[in-house]
């Protein structure tokens, strides 16, 4: 679970989050969504610890982000940046397995190795895996960071636009498999998206900001109809059903 | 994330090709020292202890340190083209001893290693918190920046030096040489060796470090704290090298940039090639130094500053792959 408490932030004085109070219950997949601006990836940042909390607390599985030492941070949540783009040339095994680090400490056990194998395997990466990660594409590059990611084998995971750089085939891939490691081993996982119908067919619930304010926190089926919709980017938009699944027609 | 028989390999060739240039070393000088010499006379024995021996390992320890910090400080920069002498690292040093030789003549070596370090610390954390604010798209910036960052405090440490009539004395710290090591006086330099150990000891965190501030942090690694271990290391290094024999340029930046190419950037694995290539490198050039104009000597820091230029060169014009 996690739990946000009056959280407010600004960038010297313009204001970017304003008073944010939501809580995310433990397991499923939550997307953040938002228009351009509205601070889904600060309040993902502050979540993740990467940015001060300047007012407000904010809480994950019962640890406070503010005053939980990092090492038992990093084996509690495990965060996907933007863009991370890795210049180190690490070979793409070695990458993943520093998301055991938390763990082993540098020391691989045959546990960390089989559970490396097992997160190379699930992101479609163990042809990859004696390559450089400088010498793949952007896409094959944030395959191997959300691997990385994900062998850190922490309960709660946020991930910010993973589908970043990713084609049709792998973004689809990578939602099927949140969705999947959400159900199996009930993880709480926290993705921001701009594709709502990446949301629409994968997500449990739908966090929405716009300039700053939370708009609406609820289950995926609520938010989407036009008057919420319109509420949070600012237009309308027909919302069709598709094969018994919504389907909102944001670019007509 | 152990390195595996291919990292082994490379290893154990570095390793005997080091071994053999060392014991060559031991027998190139201007006096006749041959290995038969040394089961007769007693005289020679005390020539390998008093200068040959010494001179051979202050070389590899020199070398080996500078390769290292060169690798911790492009882990610590994110850019693979700078190095302790292009980011006002060996400069800050000079300045350090610059001012213990004028505000305290008498201090011993230990103090004026001890404010080369600080000096060299400020300096080169300036450096990193300057270059925070060049675009990372830019990779050449960072090299050039720290060119003339280090030309700037070099100008400075000469202008101080020539006002208080001690110039011959800057050429001495910014041109290293290794003729006038002898035991006794080049000792200080095994604390690099502890140096290189410190940097053994923090690998894996030191290659996180490189994934950038966001990665570190997910990790759990204390990535304020780590850039001071590694401003230590890089500043400690670089201080006691000026110190003892003088600025060495371009190991730092040339051995870890092709050990990257050829083996990667993880430091668990990279740290022995890198740092048994920076000793290969700087023995091979203060070889060549005592036998180019044999019985005269070139420094180790010219000879360097040519084929390190010219190597520099090589790996600016083979382009930043990755920054």
């Amino acid at each position: 679970m996690i739990e946000i408490e009056g959280v407010s932030f600004s960038h010297g004085r313009a204001p970017i989050l304003s008073d944010i109070s939501l809580t995310i219950p433990a397991g499923g997949v939550t997307a953040l969504v938002g228009p351009n601006g509205a601070g889904k990836s600060t309040l993902l940042a502050l979540m993740a610890r990467l940015l001060p909390l300047q007012a407000g607390s904010i809480a994950i599985a019962g640890r406070s982000v503010a005053a939980t030492p990092g090492r038992e941070m990093a084996r509690t949540v495990a965060i996907l940046r933007q863009d991370p783009g890795v210049s180190s040339r690490l070979r793409v095994r070695e990458l993943v397995g520093f998301g055991r680090f938390p763990h082993s400490r540098g020391r691989l056990t045959a546990e960390d190795e089989r559970l490396v194998d097992e997160a190379l395997e699930r992101f479609d990466l163990t042809g990859l895996a004696h390559r450089f990660a400088d010498t793949l594409s952007g896409g094959q590059r944030q395959r191997a960071m959300i691997a990385m990611a994900y062998c850190q084998g922490c309960q709660t995971m946020l991930l910010d636009e993973p589908l970043n750089n990713l084609d049709m085939f792998y973004a689809r891939d990578l939602m099927r498999t949140l969705r999947m490691v959400a159900d199996s081993q009930n993880k709480t996982i926290v993705v921001v998206l701009h594709d709502i119908n990446h949301a629409a067919a994968h997500a449990d619930r739908i966090v929405a900001l716009r300039d700053g304010r939370l708009v609406v926190n609820d289950v995926t089926a609520r938010v989407l109809t036009p008057e919420t919709l319109q509420a949070i980017f600012g237009y309308r938009m027909e919302v069709a059903t598709v094969g018994g699944l919504p389907v909102v027609l944001h670019h007509r | 994330m152990a390195g595996g028989a291919a990292h082994r390999r490379p290893l154990a060739g570095a390793l005997a090709a080091l071994a053999a240039l060392s014991a060559c070393s031991l027998f190139v000088g201007v006096g006749a020292l041959s290995p038969r010499m040394l089961l007769d006379e007693p005289d020679a024995v005390a020539l390998m202890l008093a200068s040959r021996l010494p001179r051979t390992l202050a070389v590899l320890l020199a070398g080996s340190g500078l390769a290292i910090a060169g690798l911790v400080m492009q882990t610590m920069a994110r850019n693979r083209f700078v190095e302790p002498s292009t980011a006002g690292t060996m400069q800050g040093a000079a300045l350090g001893i610059l001012l213990v030789t004028i505000l305290a003549p008498g201090a011993s070596i230990l103090a004026k290693a001890a404010a080369a370090t600080a000096t060299a610390l400020a300096t080169t954390s300036l450096f990193l918190a300057m270059i925070h604010r060049l675009p990372p798209t830019q990779p050449f910036l960072v090299p050039l920046f720290g060119l003339v960052y280090g030309g700037v405090i070099g100008a400075g440490v000469t202008y101080v030096a020539w006002q208080a009539d001690l110039l011959q004395l800057i050429e001495i710290w910014l041109n290293g040489e290794f003729s006038g090591v002898l035991r006794g006086r080049y000792e200080l330099l095994w604390l690099t060796a502890a140096c290189v150990a410190l940097t053994w000891w923090v690998a894996d965190r030191l290659t996180i470090m490189s994934l950038g501030r966001e990665a570190s942090v997910g990790l759990g690694v204390d990535y304020a704290g780590m850039l001071r271990v590694g401003l230590v290391i890089v500043s400690g290094v670089s201080a006691l090298t000026v110190v003892v024999v003088g600025a060495i340029p371009f190991v730092g930046l040339v051995v870890p940039a092709l050990v990257s190419r050829l083996a990667g950037d993880n430091l668990r694995s990279t740290i022995p090639l890198v740092g048994l290539c920076g000793a290969m490198l700087v023995l091979v050039c203060d070889m060549a130094g005592r036998l180019l104009r044999y019985p005269y000597e070139i420094p180790v820091g010219t000879v360097l500053g040519v084929v390190g230029a010219l190597a520099f060169l090589a790996i600016l014009h083979a382009g930043p792959r990755h920054g």
